[in-house]
């Protein structure tokens, strides 16, 4: 791909180009994103403390209880029970735990190996470059869930599996965007001012490239945070990843799946709180991009 | 430009080959399949047996080379659990999985395209909002849930529309096909949209606007076709995505497709079943990736022209 | 004396940028006869570009706005039309050569794709009309072996060339005024020359009125036959370039010529002026300059001064110049 131009920045001085007013980039917080990411953090790791009951808590006699706000509901479960009696607010609370954890661990491995390969293959180029390209893009094209699917059978499900099952093909995707960023930063002039102070790989790659590359690489991890979250609960659903009795949001939505018209609560709860989770990293994800290098707009 | 193709060719046949080494190790790995076939009772003896009638005794590398050496006639051998040729199961499931892709990638490309361009050209209106919204949402919303959701209201209460398989016609493609479709329509609108905001500032088009050349010349032909360079790169990835997703949609709406028979494959341990999905897909990835770069060949000048 | 081919009075352009509202363009006046060139002159910021940009109404949307001002093409008031009317007058009438070579042309449509729009276009022709007008187009900005060109692309042509075919496209109807934006400032020496001679013969050819923006004066001493100069939106000196060059009037036009590097003189120092250029969207009130001149007095920071008559053809807006 034909490199980009790189744009020196411009006083503000309008001679050809203005920015209308009306475009705010960045400046404003994204409070709404900032907050739901806050609350879901702090939900997961105070699970113990704040959840109501014990997720595994069965009572058959207290099954569909409706949430609190329907006829039928309780002070003692306040976003109801499911088909078996359990709290649904104490599952949820628990199931963050499973969510934050997989998103989080899964992104950081991807990004630590994915960056690597990258920064290695920009900084080569030649050969290593196009091998290192072309074991990318095979790996970025085999399906996720067709792996995991694999290793829940193989192994059987767990947590680890998940994890690794989607940041063996992740890494892929940060590989490919750190190389872009690389290539451009190969061509600007300090890094042969670099070299020709008598700088070797190493000291190149990890003093005056990879700090260059931040801005992309905390733009993309936030942004993939979210789908990894995604691709859990997927899998949770298949019954492919965290196995029982565990609660995942993905099996909870699984569980609940017959009842969707009647107990609605079931799944559509844990389904809300997946896509509150994953906007919100979305959005801040988007923040972030465009206050750090609008020129990522193709993130 | 041919040898460009050729030379895409040779990388996608050797990707292949590590690639159907690698399934075959999976395929084994993933467990013994005697186990979920023979009953209880069974003894050591017959479990030999079984072992031998399947041609699962003998050592690895000749299990490879046979596997290899009937794959590329077409002979993917017969399925441990449903007894017949695996090439039988492909045959039908596989037309069944490329109608509903190609349904959903009409409804993506059909939706994507007018809706990124034009929420670039009227940037900050409210189409543009509505544009951000559908792709904020899109990437958010897991598919599996909004599947159940339409399956329940949408053919369950409402009996609007056929919840599965594709014994309805038409009408059955809808549901899975928008379900299917939903997520790669946020990120192709997403990137149709930055490339096209992008081009519409170059000096080209601000040329082609000082020419004379009337707006809506401007932006479908000078503008699009630049911005559906990045696109285009990442049609390959958004194929594999579709590939991933469908294996979950067509698992929620009974679908009889390539993804519910690698679902069905993997939790039988079905290992030619197993090999020959994982090849199939491949084999399809590839062939789209394939495409996809020739694609890119012919959109910009500067690629063909380098080899 | 003719109708001028292009009469500006009183233009005003104003930007709504996040830093507030930039009058990018600030009361510029003038006029451009037939055969005639008017250089534009100035640092970056002072709105030459704009100028240009707001006589074809193409300046940056939404943000920008013609707020008042006459533009008269061949005595047709431009500022009442529509933009489907405007549309008619870009390329046909006001042709522009933008500045980059490198970027000007649509990197993934063939040259001769690009050369044949207008001509389509403005003639209606087609076929093998079009591509036999199209190569003559090419030829006649000097391009070897036009016909085979027409098959090329962007990237495998050079500036110069790419610069000539830019210059094909804008004589495609002839225009009546050919607005050309610092042309050659991307250009290898050798080649600005070749460039500017070209340009040259095309005015002659088609008598073309034409308009150059360049920050480069010694382009102009070559090429213009009257130039103006612009600080911060607003034309502070205007007259005959020979006038100009050798009693330059205006405080900022006499500091910009003093601060031309010269072989032979005996210097020690280049001479630069002094301060910042001014930040457009927060003007003081009175003349732009005042902060910077040398001989400001309490008058210049209190009232921006009109443009005044200080020899046979050239005006300046300085009130060192206002009659006693």
């Amino acid at each position: 791909m034909p490199a980009e131009p790189v744009t020196t920045g411009a006083l503000p001085v309008p001679d050809v180009q203005a920015q209308p007013a009306r475009e705010a980039r960045g400046g404003r917080l994204p409070y709404f994103s900032l907050g739901i990411v806050a609350l879901f953090v702090l939900v997961a790791i105070l699970a113990p403390l704040l959840s109501p009951a014990d997720p595994a808590d069965q009572s058959l006699r207290n099954r569909f209880r409706p949430p609190v706000w329907m006829e039928g509901g309780t002070a003692k479960h306040l976003l109801g029970t499911d088909r078996l009696g359990r709290d649904m607010l104490s599952r949820i609370i628990w199931g963050s735990r499973v969510s934050l954890a997989a998103g989080v661990i899964t992104v950081l491995i991807a990004t630590a190996f994915g960056a690597s390969v990258g920064l290695v293959a920009g900084y080569y180029g030649g050969r290593v470059d196009a091998v290192l390209m072309r074991v990318t893009d095979a790996t970025m094209s085999f399906p996720v869930i067709l792996l995991a699917l694999i290793l829940a059978v193989t192994v059987g499900p767990s947590f680890t599996n998940v994890v690794v099952a989607i940041a063996v093909i992740l890494w892929a995707r940060f590989a490919r965007v750190i190389r872009g960023q690389v290539l451009t930063l190969m061509g600007l002039d300090f890094i042969a001012q670099a070299r020709i102070a008598g700088a070797g790989a190493w000291r190149i790659i990890t003093r005056h490239l990879f700090p260059n590359t931040l801005n992309t690489l905390v733009v993309l991890l936030t942004l993939q945070i979210g789908y990894v979250i995604i691709v859990e609960a997927s899998l949770s659903f298949l019954g492919a990843g965290i196995p029982p009795p565990t609660p995942a949001w993905g099996s909870m939505i699984a569980e609940g799946r017959e009842f969707v018209t009647s107990a609605w609560w079931v799944s559509g709860l844990p389904g809300l709180a997946i896509l509150l989770v994953v906007l919100a990293f979305n959005l801040l994800g988007d923040w972030l991009r465009d206050t750090l290098d609008p020129k990522l707009r193709q993130l | 430009m041919i040898r460009f193709v050729l030379s895409r060719l040779l990388q996608s046949l050797v990707a292949l080959a590590i690639l159907s080494v690698v399934v075959f190790a999976l395929a084994r790995a993933t467990g013994d399949p005697l186990q979920l076939i023979l009953p209880m009772s069974a003894t050591p003896e017959d479990y030999a047996e079984a072992r031998r009638y399947l041609g699962l005794d003998r050592p690895y590398v000749e299990q490879y080379l046979s596997f290899v050496g009937r794959a590329v006639t077409g002979d993917f051998g017969m399925s441990i659990r449903a007894r017949r040729p695996v090439v039988e199961l492909l045959q039908e499931r596989l037309p069944n999985s490329i109608r509903l892709a190609a349904f959903a990638m009409a409804i993506t490309l059909s939706i994507a395209f007018p809706l990124g361009v034009i929420a670039a050209v009227r940037k900050g209106t409210g189409i543009d909002r509505l544009a951000q919204v559908i792709a904020v949402l899109g990437q958010s919303l897991p598919t599996f849930w909004v599947s159940i959701v339409l399956v329940e209201v949408v053919a369950g209460r409402l009996q609007w529309l056929p919840a599965g398989s594709n014994e309805a016609g038409l009408a059955s493609y809808v549901l899975p096909g928008f379900t299917l479709g939903w997520f790669v329509v946020a990120g192709m609108m997403r990137l149709l949209r930055s490339g096209m905001l992008e081009v519409l500032d170059s000096e080209y088009v601000k040329l082609a606007r000082v020419k004379g050349v009337l707006e809506p010349r401007v932006v479908w032909m000078h503008a699009l076709k630049n911005a559906l360079i990045p696109v285009v790169t990442f049609a390959g990835i958004y194929f594999s995505i579709l590939v991933t997703t469908a294996i979950v949609v067509e698992t929620v709406f009974a679908w009889p497709g390539l993804g519910r028979l690698a679902y069905e494959g993997i939790s039988s341990r079905d290992y030619p079943v197993i090999q020959a999905v994982v090849l199939t897909t491949a084999v399809i990835v590839a062939l789209v990736n394939l495409s996809v770069d020739c694609l890119y060949a012919v959109i910009d000048p500067r690629i063909r022209h380098a080899g | 004396m003719a109708v001028p081919v292009i009469d500006v009075q009183d233009l005003r352009t104003h930007l709504v940028t996040r830093w507030g509202t930039v009058k990018a363009v600030d009361g510029v006046s003038f006029s451009v006869a037939e055969g005639e060139t008017l250089g534009l002159v100035g640092e970056s910021g002072s709105g030459k570009s704009m100028t240009c940009l707001s006589l074809i109404r193409l300046t940056p949307r939404p943000a920008s706005r013609m707020v008042s001002g006459s533009i008269r093409l061949d005595g047709d008031e431009l500022t009442r039309k529509s933009e489907a009317e405007m549309q008619k007058i870009r390329g046909r009438k006001i042709a522009m050569i933008l500045q980059d070579p490198m970027s000007s042309l649509n990197p993934v449509y063939s040259v001769g794709m690009q050369v044949r729009e207008p001509v389509s276009l403005y003639h209606g022709l087609r076929g093998r009309s079009l591509s036999a007008r199209a190569a003559a187009l090419l030829a006649a900005v000097r391009i070897p072996a036009p016909e085979t060109r027409l098959r090329a692309f962007p990237f495998q042509m050079s500036g110069g060339m790419r610069q000539r075919v830019v210059g094909a496209m804008a004589i495609a109807a002839p225009p009546r005024l050919l607005i050309a934006d610092e042309p050659t400032t991307s250009l290898d020496l050798t080649i600005q020359a070749q460039y500017l001679g070209l340009l040259e013969e095309l005015q002659h050819q088609h008598r073309l009125a034409m308009i150059f923006i360049t920050h480069n004066l010694g382009i102009v001493s070559k090429i213009c036959d009257r130039v103006a100069v612009m600080y911060a939106g607003r034309i502070v000196e205007m007259g005959p370039v020979r006038q100009i060059f050798k009693t330059p009037t205006h405080p900022y036009t006499r500091a910009l010529l003093e601060s031309i590097p010269r072989l032979g003189a005996r210097r020690d120092r280049l001479t630069a002026i002094e301060g910042q250029p001014p930040d457009l969207a927060r003007l003081p009130g009175g003349c732009a300059f005042a902060p910077r001149c040398p001989q400001a007095m309490d008058r210049c920071r209190a009232e921006a001064p009109p443009a005044f008559s200080v020899a046979p053809g050239q005006t300046s807006a300085c009130w060192l110049h206002a009659p006693a």
